[in-house]
């Protein structure tokens, strides 16, 4: 039984290992790379969109609208981001209908990388937005007593953000492999479709997680500000 | 009894307990969230698309717990490093 798709090697040379895991995500990527390019290769202005590119339209402007009603405030700094993240965890989580495709979201080693570049845009966004100063401000924000646990935080969010996708997808696809051997003929269809709905309201909270971390950091003081407006007034 | 037996047989009724257990509160707390969460759309049903946002995201934080204990077990069960370490010394 396969805990992770890093087991299952294609080739090694040396140190040089490629997995499962490096191979379905490229894979993926090239998907999603390829059909955004072949799609926007040819732009149209016209009352009558190409399907595909309406497809794309709705897609994009549905994350944006989200992002804006999430968040409240312009969405156009976090679209790119937060909406990769998305589209790519949602990619790899509904590829799995495919047979013989293993989610590169099942193995620890890509949500650890996702998480973590979640971690260094929190940072990225926060300085770019209010300042280096303003940035670790922040951090000594309600009182200076709570900054190591400010910064376990920031750790321990990280973590839980890996182990949260990676358990999820391991556990479904576990799950699948264990009711496959006790009741293989309809069971592991209906748990299979279960797995669907989790990838993708997990891909929805990975990418909603992340929104909220990097929006908190850049902008802690203007909602401060409108709250103590809101109780003076 | 030997090392290894002893190793197996305590990871094994470990990882049984550790899920038992971690699942037992999430559970719980999911099922107030969702009976609250339902509430609230009852009553402002108009609300109905920010509470089952906010409520799926509760849930997540909330299961990622359960997971955290499945996690455990799952190491416990199937890469366990003192299996392999006493594995290694017996040879």
């Amino acid at each position: 039984m396969q805990i992770t798709p890093d087991n299952i090697i294609f080739y090694q040379y040396q140190f040089v290992v490629i997995n499962a895991t490096l191979v379905y995500t490229w894979l993926t990527m090239a998907l999603l790379v390829i059909g955004a390019a072949w799609v926007t290769k040819k732009l149209v202005v016209r009352p009558k969109l190409p399907p595909w590119q309406n497809f794309l339209e709705i897609v994009v402007d549905g994350i944006y609208q989200h992002i804006a009603e999430v968040n409240q405030q312009e969405p156009e700094p976090y679209l790119a981001f937060v909406g990769t993240l998305f589209l790519f965890i949602l990619t790899a989580n509904l590829l799995t209908v495919v047979p013989g495709y293993q989610a590169p979201t099942g193995s620890l080693s890509t949500t650890t990388a996702l998480a973590i570049a979640v971690f260094i845009a929190v940072p990225i966004y926060g300085i770019r937005q209010r300042g280096i100063l303003g940035y670790l401000k922040s951090y000594l924000q309600p009182t200076p007593i709570m900054l190591p646990f400010q910064i376990i935080g920031e750790f321990s969010r990280t973590l839980a953000l890996a182990v949260r996708l990676f358990g999820n997808i391991m556990s479904g696809n576990l799950l699948a492999a264990i009711l496959l051997a006790l009741v293989p003929l309809f069971v592991p269809v209906a748990m299979n479709l279960l797995g669907l709905v989790f990838g993708v309201i997990q891909a929805y909270v990975f990418a909603i997680l992340a929104l909220v971390y990097i929006a908190s950091a850049a902008t802690v003081q203007e909602k401060k500000q409108s709250i103590s407006m809101e109780e003076n007034s | 009894m030997s090392d290894l037996a002893l190793i197996g047989s305590v990871a094994m009724v470990t990882a049984g307990i550790t899920i038992a257990i971690g699942s037992i509160g999430p559970a719980l707390g999911e099922g107030m969230a969702v009976a609250r969460a339902l509430g609230a759309i009852a009553q402002q049903p108009d609300k109905a698309n920010m509470i089952t946002r906010t409520l799926f995201v509760g849930l997540a934080m909330v299961e990622s717990t359960a997971i955290y204990c499945l996690v455990v077990s799952m190491i416990l069960l199937f890469v366990n490093p003192f299996w392999n370490y006493f594995l290694n010394q017996g040879g």
